[in-house]
């Protein structure tokens, strides 16, 4: 789950980081009123989940409140690679000395929490990864043990010469394995950590991503999650317990497991056709997630045809069926729907459907033929 | 001949008397794997389906049963303390099922794992299934056959798709894994390629892999150098979209942005034969295999 700037910042600041001030705002004028308490140049930022909000102009600088709120009226509102932004963030414009970047995620070759730190921070960091490697520094935390002292010091000194700020950077590194730890963070990034001329270490932007699987056991982390950031969809999907990404093409694909989803995917594109979506319904043939699934295909005016596959392992098909036949009775569906079921009681469920009058094949290949056929011939 | 489990299997099921456990446990037993004993905190005492003994704890089934492998079908909050239970039971293979698992409970217990030499295979993976001998988990055993092709994947139903495709064209399996899609595992495609390699019952191997990640590229780097058996590949999510990613620590940490053209690359630069969708594997696999 992505946390916004905003928040990220205040877990950060919580723990002990220094973070400049500033607050978040939904309107012009609330934006306003912050830069006016704020005093002199403040900075707006649009706070939504992608990363290039700078260079697609969700960032501005502002000399005084009047500029505030006509930055902030600009920015709210704008769309930035599909996600509308509806908070932004105030504050102050920081005097930089140096950027650094500091990155702490669990890596999955090492099987620990790996820091990567680099005195070249800012926004072109994976230019300076791809060609210049050896100006990242990493180092892989025993998760027993956790961050111990001295190799927070050697840290801090990978992105200062200057032994005070490598101090204060240390301790900003342990702080910030303390975070990653008690709020089950996935990937935590300081970009960039800045020295101002008068030798304060900041904070200026923050990025954390708490792992999913954590949510169950934490609802105060939960409780952080912003619908209003997420694409439409995907909010009903994951509400549904669907596993849902929207693409381009005009072939809806409803498919169990999310390999064989991508599968499905391919397999669409190997025989001339484009998959409108991922979705995934998982293990489950309850009849509320197909009518869910239904739902959020046939609400993209694209999509021309829909494909199910179906794959019954310990799942029984004819459940499956079942389920399909109930949600068509609850849902109506003017497009063209293929089926393709196989596996546990494959040929009761082929009976149950084209009792019913729908199309239903065993075979993968045939069907996804059938549904690229379909969708092309109502394009 | 297979790897991981075979007719020596003495099976206990963690968590065998929950809702999946039960159902799962059913299922293995049908397919006749040996169930030696079942664990449930609390119902220590009772029998399983009139039959298999239930125990307390891991290491009182061991005491009694001998059991030698697990497999794990325990909600994800106590999944980790299960796998580093078993762990210290003695048990030399542990399988989880559980979907779900917080990843730094994983990074906690993997080490616990490794320091008491066991093996973990998963979290979030459907098991592993020797066709004809023992079924260790939720793959379908019906739809495998008996042979001397080894199967490793990292998904459920995909698997179950490329199997399928298989044991209808008479081609059977020597074991089919699968690894599980976590960030952290405790088997990864390396390990299962050595298994498979040093394995007199399996003739030549099929690699499933996903987008996301170097695990494939670690593993075809694996096979060019080690394995000498032949091995078909398939990488699912050609068609995938970049995604909208935050932050820049996932593309540095791996040098990649794990791409399934880079995948497919790195599979043909290794001899790999990559399959271009699920029914190739038959073709390849014939083609791949010595004339008998």
């Amino acid at each position: 789950m992505n946390l916004h700037e905003y928040q990220a910042r205040s877990l950060l600041r919580a723990a002990g980081i220094p973070v400049p001030d500033g607050e978040v705002a939904s309107t012009a004028q609330e934006a306003g009123a912050i830069a006016q308490r704020l005093g002199g140049r403040v900075v707006i930022k649009a706070q939504v989940h992608v990363g290039g909000r700078g260079k697609a102009g969700g960032v501005k600088l502002a000399e005084n409140p009047d500029q505030a709120v006509k930055a902030a009226a600009a920015i709210l509102g704008m769309s930035i690679k599909g996600l509308v932004v509806h908070k932004v963030l105030v504050v102050p414009a920081a005097k930089i000395a140096s950027e650094s970047y500091v990155g702490l995620l669990m890596d999955r070759e090492t099987q620990r929490p790996v820091f990567m730190v680099s005195s070249a921070g800012g926004v072109d960091i994976e230019e300076v990864a791809a060609t210049r490697p050896e100006a990242i520094s990493r180092f892989a935390v025993d998760p027993c043990y956790g961050l111990l002292p001295h190799q927070a010091l050697g840290l801090g000194l990978c992105l200062y010469d200057d032994f005070r700020s490598a101090r204060i950077a240390a301790g900003i590194m342990q702080q910030l394995y303390q975070v990653f730890v008690a709020q089950g963070v996935q990937l935590a990034e300081i970009n960039p950590l800045v020295t101002t001329p008068d030798g304060d270490v900041l904070a200026l932007d923050a990025k954390i991503v708490i792992d999913d699987n954590e949510l169950d056991r934490r609802p105060d982390l939960a409780a952080l999650r912003d619908e209003t950031a997420e694409a439409p969809g995907e909010v009903a999907a994951r509400q549904a317990g669907l596993s849902f990404i929207k693409l381009d093409g005009n072939v809806g694909c409803i498919v169990n497991g999310a390999g064989l989803a991508m599968a499905t995917m391919d397999l669409v594109k190997f025989y001339g056709g484009e998959p409108a979506n991922f979705l995934d319904i998982g293990g489950s043939s309850n009849p509320e997630k197909v009518v869910q699934a239904l739902r959020i295909i046939t609400s993209d005016p694209n999509v021309k045809a829909i494909l199910f596959n179906i794959f019954g392992g310990i799942t029984r098909t004819d459940d499956v069926a079942n389920g399909i036949v109930t949600a068509m009775g609850q849902f109506k569906v003017n497009l063209p729907v293929v089926i393709r079921l196989t596996g546990t009681n494959e040929a009761e469920a082929l009976r149950i459907l084209e009792r019913i009058g729908m199309r239903a094949v065993s075979d993968m290949d045939e069907a996804v033929k059938q549904a690229v056929a379909l969708a092309g011939e109502a394009a | 001949m297979s790897i991981f489990v075979d007719r020596a299997t003495r099976l206990v099921v963690q968590g065998i008397t929950g809702r999946d456990g039960a159902f799962h446990a059913r299922q293995m037993l049908e397919y006749g794997t040996p169930i030696v004993a079942g664990v449930t905190p609390g119902k220590g005492g009772q029998r399983f389906e009139g039959g298999v003994p239930i125990f307390h704890t891991v290491v009182e089934a061991v005491a009694e049963t001998g059991a030698n492998t697990s497999v794990i079908y325990v909600p994800p909050a106590l999944a980790a303390g299960a796998i580093a239970e078993a762990a210290d039971a003695g048990i030399g293979f542990i399988v989880c099922i559980t979907e779900g698992i917080p990843v730094l409970d994983m990074a906690r217990t993997l080490p616990f794992v490794r320091e008491k030499r066991a093996r973990l295979l998963g979290p979030n993976c459907p098991g592993l299934i020797t066709p004809g001998a023992a079924k260790v988990g939720i793959i379908p055993g019906q739809i495998c056959a008996p042979g001397r092709v080894g199967l490793v994947s990292r998904s459920g139903t995909l698997t179950y798709e490329v199997v399928n495709h298989l044991t209808r064209n008479g081609i059977g399996q020597s074991t089919c894994v699968g690894i599980g899609g976590d960030p952290l595992i405790g088997t990864n495609f390396i390990d299962v390629l050595r298994a498979f390699e040093d394995d007199p019952g399996t003739e030549a191997i099929v690699m499933l892999g996903e987008i996301g990640g170097t695990d494939e590229q670690n593993a075809a780097k694996f096979v060019s150098e080690y394995v000498t058996k032949p091995v078909v590949g398939f990488i699912a999510g050609q068609t995938a979209p970049k995604g909208r990613r935050m932050g820049h620590a996932g593309a540095i940490i791996s040098g990649s942005s794990g791409t399934a053209e880079e995948k497919i690359q790195a599979f043909e630069a290794a001899g790999i034969a990559v399959m271009r969708r699920p029914l190739d594997v038959v073709d390849l696999v014939r083609k791949s295999s010595r004339p008998s």
